[in-house]
């Protein structure tokens, strides 16, 4: 078991031909996830990286039956591409593409909500199944394979936090980069949910930011739901200033639960295990699994 | 209490009063007419044609800055004649104005916007209301806020009296719905042509909003006159950074003059940099690992001098551009640089610095190097081998003692 990416998915790669499409789908396939070919608009019937593409992720999905995409689109075309892919019926849509318009994710979200399908990120690390299947731009010697799931919003903090994880002697069953966009497909929750549910994971990170209101959602669900496995959290941003912008308008439809002090409050409440330094991550969960004391 | 955090920056565009109310008129939304000026000849000869225009000696002076609360600081003024306008427009153009969003020294005052005096008497009493859209980012849909309570701080309406605020969301799906704009003009206690007014004016702000790929318009008076016009008095604008290459019309209002000049510099180099007030620099790839290095700085006892994500490259040229960028602070007593190589090997990374380091002849302040990930022990081996005054680290635990193990010396 796993969740979202395994061993058996079909991956395609939107963006196949572009160099970072060329330079991650390389790894990708030396990490042993199953690429079953790409997609790059004009290029179709061309083989490359002895593999074939294909004009449409409709032509792709009909002659390789792939199940997943992943995006390296620039971005006044992603969000064109994610609702590509989630109308030609791919169930995992991982979008790696940064710099995507607000209007663009909005239309976007919008759309893959009427479709069966799961869209991670935008400007998100992508989604890694530790020994299986790596869909996104991660280093993927740091992802050993072992018992806990890791959530988080940033890309080079994941990877600090998976290697701790490893150093202590834990391992990784799926890390999922969410990403950071004020809109984003999968939310905190969702993918503490999924990770709550796959049996081979014993214990969650949950890694935030300040800003928006994701990491209170997830705690206050994981209350809700009974934390049925240990979790350990640590928010980015502690030390960060609040910045000065013009209007007044967001104090409104954003929460007052988006400081770092804030969302480490309700976590701590909801029985997660809030790490104030971000060096103890993989310390403190092994502690966690132990039943040892935590007092971080 | 703002949300809007220091690292969104990057991602929107401020725009001045005069330029929001510039793509208003656009679309057709009635604003109270002006005239910028940077001289306060200029001022007075704005205020000439204001009056040839609209038959008033009345006009008021503000201030063109990227911060909002400019009345408190003393950066609108209203002027009754020519010589006040000589007066008052010559004390605002080139003051330092200090609002509650402001550093606390305040920002310069370059131009002024010369405006009609919109609250003059007629047969019924004016009406001061606030109306702002923006993203609902939990919903992920676009929201309008408004309330009868225009003209003062909202965020002071919203927690005394949050009855009086309506939150009116739109549909991605339809849009705004006219229905959705009478409701607004029925809550707000319109009738006759003002109501009508009204919905026009929700449209059409929407409208704007939507069209220029904006993150905020703030419209706070919206003022309905003594002759049941509705007009926004003034405008607060920022759009999405990342839908610029659509709107070159809207990147050319861009004004450098109220962004800081380092980070300007920095930016132009591919990095993300913002001062802060402390005494330890850092270096970091990836903006969530780098506030999480700012946090694990202040736990080793000093504080960050910066956030700096020196992004995917972190090749010399760049590792030095941001050595010298946090140098030019002298408050930095120590710089932690904290590279978590993934795709970007260790060892490059650690070449770059040394590189860097010996181009950059002295550096006076102590270096903590911390590099992990691919080819990491290589790195480490590059660094402690160049003969370089610097301490190296794996770990980010190591890191941080030496941190602190440094700031005591």
């Amino acid at each position: 078991m796993s969740v979202l990416v395994n061993k058996n998915s079909k991956v395609i790669v939107q963006g196949f031909t572009g160099s970072e499409g060329t330079f991650h789908a390389e790894q990708m396939i030396a990490y042993g996830t199953n690429v079953v070919g790409g997609v790059t608009p004009g290029k179709g019937g061309s083989s490359h990286l002895e593999r074939p593409v294909f004009n449409t992720v409709l032509d792709a999905v009909q002659k390789t039956g792939a199940d997943v995409s992943i995006i390296f689109v620039p971005a006044g075309f992603a969000a064109d591409a994610i609702m590509e892919a989630a109308d030609a019926g791919i169930k995992v849509v991982v979008c790696i593409t940064e710099g995507i318009p607000v209007k663009d994710m909005i239309s976007a979200k919008e759309f893959v909500k009427s479709k069966n399908c799961r869209l991670i990120g935008p400007n998100c690390p992508g989604i890694i199944t530790a020994d299986e299947a790596k869909v996104g731009i991660m280093p993927g010697f740091v992802f050993k394979k072992g018992k806990i799931g890791i959530v988080s919003k940033s890309g080079t903090l994941t990877y600090e936090a998976a290697d701790q994880i490893v150093k202590a002697g834990l391992g990784v069953t799926t890390a999922i980069g969410i990403g950071g966009d004020p809109i984003i497909g999968t939310t905190t929750k969702e993918a503490v949910e999924l990770l709550m549910n796959d049996p081979e994971t014993e214990g969650i990170v949950m890694i935030g930011e300040i800003g928006g209101s994701l990491e209170a959602e997830a705690a206050r669900w994981i209350k809700e739901n009974g934390n049925k496995k240990p979790v350990v959290g640590f928010i980015a941003g502690q030390t960060a200033p609040k910045g000065r912008t013009m209007g007044h308008a967001g104090a409104i439809v954003g929460g007052k639960d988006d400081t770092a002090e804030a969302k480490m409050a309700i976590m701590r409440e909801c029985g997660i295990h809030v790490v104030e330094s971000p060096a103890i991550i993989g310390k403190t969960m092994a502690a966690v699994l132990k039943g040892e004391k935590v007092t971080a | 209490m703002e949300i809007i955090y220091f690292l969104q920056k990057a991602i929107i565009m401020n725009l001045h009063e005069y330029q929001g109310k510039q793509i208003l008129k656009s679309f057709g939304v009635t604003i109270q007419e002006g005239i910028v000026a940077d001289t306060p000849e200029k001022a007075i000869e704005a205020a000439k044609e204001l009056k040839v225009k609209y038959g008033s000696d009345f006009v008021v002076i503000k201030a063109q800055i990227h911060a909002g609360g400019r009345g408190k600081g003393g950066g609108v003024k209203l002027a009754k004649n020519l010589d006040e306008v000589k007066e008052k427009a010559s004390a605002i153009i080139g003051m330092n104005l200090v609002t509650p969003q402001t550093k606390k020294e305040g920002k310069k005052v370059n131009k002024v916007l010369i405006t009609q005096d919109v609250y003059y008497p007629g047969e019924s009493p004016t009406k001061e209301f606030y109306m702002s859209v923006l993203l609902d980012r939990s919903k992920g849909h676009n929201v309008i806020i408004y309330t009868t309570e225009g003209g003062m701080d909202i965020e002071e309406v919203a927690e005394k009296t949050p009855h009086l605020i309506w939150k009116e969301e739109v549909d991605p799906k339809v849009g705004l719905r006219d229905y959705q704009c009478r409701k607004i003009a029925f809550n707000l206690g319109l009738s006759g042509n003002a109501f009508k007014e009204m919905t026009k004016f929700a449209a059409n702000l929407y409208k704007a909003y939507d069209s220029c790929d904006a993150s905020l318009f703030e419209i706070n008076p919206v003022l309905k006159t003594s002759d049941n016009k509705i007009i926004a008095v003034d405008a607060k604008v920022t759009l999405d950074g990342n839908s610029l290459f659509r709107h070159a019309d809207y990147e050319a209002m861009r004004d450098l003059s109220e962004e800081d000049p380092i980070e300007v510099e920095a930016g132009n180099a591919g990095l993300n940099y913002v001062k802060l007030d402390g005494n330890v620099g850092c270096m970091v790839n990836g903006a969530g690992l780098a506030m999480a290095t700012m946090d694990i700085i202040k736990l080793s006892g000093g504080d960050p001098a910066n956030f700096l994500d020196v992004g995917g490259t972190a090749n010399a040229e760049r590792v030095e551009k941001a050595f010298r960028i946090i140098l030019q602070d002298k408050n930095v007593k120590a710089i932690l640089v904290n590279i978590f190589g993934g795709i970007v090997r260790c060892d490059r990374v650690a070449q770059g610095i040394v590189d860097a380091y010996k181009n950059m002849g002295n550096i006076e302040v102590p270096i903590i190097i911390r590099l992990q990930g691919t080819n990491a022990i290589e790195a480490k081996k590059i660094i402690d081998d160049s003969g370089l005054k610097v301490f190296s680290a794996i770990q980010l635990q190591d890191a941080a003692d030496l941190v602190a193990k440094v700031l005591k010396n």
